[in-house]
């Protein structure tokens, strides 16, 4: 069957995109899938680092553009995973280095040998965008619970509208389940009412995000961590099967739950 | 179609780069123009089939690439109804050609809601002259209107000089900008004005209006509050000359 290849955006900077496709393709290629992410962000080059593959980097995207090697050689096998590749960013160079038909090429040639293409977008809406969403099949928004995310959200998801790539998914990133239950966070419900698209994930803020992210070892390789469990579903997800959404309100400790049980809450 | 003489190039801020725009006849003998604006080029089109100028235009370009390298271009389509899928096409073989489109001109509604959809301006540096503009208000008597089915999400920004009906969600962040009045069944969270060219008769209706920002005619109100239950309202000036809503009750 050939690779459905998924393009993760967010229009806002800073959402967690990269970390989103890093625990994905981890989540994905855990459960046996063959696996390829390609950073799209060309010049600002972030995903090898949370895949702790920075030292392994030969050649890049751009060296498959431009003919400097063939892609077979700028695929990096991750570490641990044998089923998991990267095909890194170039640092040195900038989106308009590639196009969005070189895109098209480039994943073309990845189809037949992948179950997923898994493309990181840059933030904004400009070429670097572009040329990720191009070869999509399917896109995924990442947003966080907060009003100017959203914002760039429904931005991008009216220009995927009018691109024909569909209304995409959407992942709700680093959420705080006690902050919304004080009305200090927009709730799950209040993005999805002005998004208005398909819900596939919601991730409970998490520290270990950061600690994998700096160690080079994503979050969902972590069986305890919350918001890896929320990866590993929404990978779950995306080849179909049905996985019911974490309860994030009782996702406190022991002792909450004690009382609850109690009756006392 | 509007005559495209010198006079009224004026409007587009001109800094002539070329004395003589380059003139490109094909085979048809339709006529490309390409004149240079402050900001970039500005590539007019006539009446002629969309494929057979798209190529034209194609061949213009490859034909001198160092001309055109880095341009930004804004295409003055004419009457042309172009559809999402055409400027897409269109907008990726000029950008992979280092050419990088950033608006569309149009007489025709439907290529300016294209435009607009794909984020592209349709107006360079000042609005088109007025004398130009084919659906004004007195052309097309009161009743005309723009009519759209769908939600209007964050970036859109639709203009239209006549009334603006949207059925769906005006998302914040989107712009409508009506000469007449705005009707919104559904959500007005965005930026609305009605009235834009001066009449103080418009009105803005919505079945929840809680708009970003409320224009008619002259007059601006901040952000109505979000309401717990909305009802549908009404937003006009009032006799002194405030802007003032009230919800709409039966009877």
């Amino acid at each position: 069957m050939p690779a459905q290849v998924i393009t993760i955006t967010s229009g806002k900077g800073g959402v967690g995109k990269t970390t989103a496709v890093a625990n994905l393709a981890v989540a994905l290629a855990s459960d046996g899938a063959k696996v390829v992410c390609i950073d799209g962000d060309i010049g600002l080059r972030n995903l090898d680092v949370i895949l702790g593959l920075e030292n392994r980097i030969v050649y890049d995207i751009v060296d498959v553009i431009e003919g400097r090697c063939r892609l077979k050689q700028a695929m990096i096998r991750d570490k641990k995973l044998p089923e998991l590749y990267l095909i890194p960013a170039a640092q040195t160079r900038d989106k308009n280095a590639v196009s969005p038909s070189d895109m098209n090429r480039l994943v073309k040639e990845l189809r037949n040998d992948f179950d997923f293409v898994l493309i990181d977008s840059p933030a904004g809406i400009e070429r670097g965008f572009k040329n990720a969403i191009a070869p999509a099949d399917r896109v995924i928004v990442v947003t966080n619970p907060e009003i100017s995310a959203v914002r760039d959200a429904d931005r991008v998801i009216g220009i995927l509208e009018a691109e024909e790539k569909g209304p995409g998914a959407l992942i709700i990133n680093r959420l705080n389940p006690s902050l919304v239950k004080n009305h200090d966070m927009l709730s799950a419900d209040d993005v999805l009412d002005l998004l208005a698209v398909e819900l596939i994930g919601i991730v409970p803020e998490d520290e270990n995000v950061i600690i994998g992210s700096n160690r080079g070892a994503p979050v969902a390789f972590d069986p305890k961590s919350r918001a890896g469990q929320a990866f590993r579903n929404i990978a779950k997800r995306l080849r179909g099967e049905k996985v019911p959404f974490l309860d994030l309100d009782h996702a406190d400790g022991f002792w909450q739950r004690l009382q609850r049980l109690a009756g006392r809450k | 179609m509007e005559a495209k003489s010198p006079a009224n190039t004026s409007c587009y801020n001109l800094v002539i780069v070329n004395q003589d725009p380059i003139n490109f006849m094909n085979e048809t003998n339709s006529l490309i123009q390409i004149k240079g604006l402050r900001d970039g080029l500005l590539v007019s089109l006539d009446d002629a089939p969309w494929e057979e100028q798209r190529i034209a235009l194609l061949a213009q370009v490859d034909g001198q690439p160092a001309f055109f390298q880095g341009a930004r271009l804004a295409l003055d389509v004419a009457s042309q109804v172009l559809h999402v899928n055409e400027l897409v096409d269109l907008r990726d073989q000029l950008s992979e050609r280092g050419i990088s489109l950033w608006a569309v001109i149009s007489e025709s509604p439907t290529t300016e809601k294209t435009a607009q959809l794909l984020g592209l301006a349709t107006r360079i540096s000042k609005p088109r002259p007025e004398e130009g503009r084919k659906f004004a208000v007195d052309d097309l008597g009161e009743e005309t209107a723009l009519f759209l089915s769908r939600t209007l999400r964050s970036g859109t920004r639709i203009e239209f000089a006549g009334h603006i009906v949207i059925f769906g969600d005006v998302n914040p962040g989107a712009e409508i900008i009506s000469d007449g009045n705005v009707i919104v069944w559904g959500r007005l969270r965005g930026m609305v004005h009605a009235g834009a060219k001066g009449n103080r008769n418009a009105v803005v209706c919505a079945l929840d209006l809680s708009p970003m920002q409320l224009r008619i005619a002259e007059e601006v109100s901040a952000a109505l509050k979000p309401r717990e239950s909305p009802r549908p309202e009404i937003a006009r000036i009032n006799k002194d000359g405030k802007l003032q809503s009230e919800f709409w009750s039966p009877g």
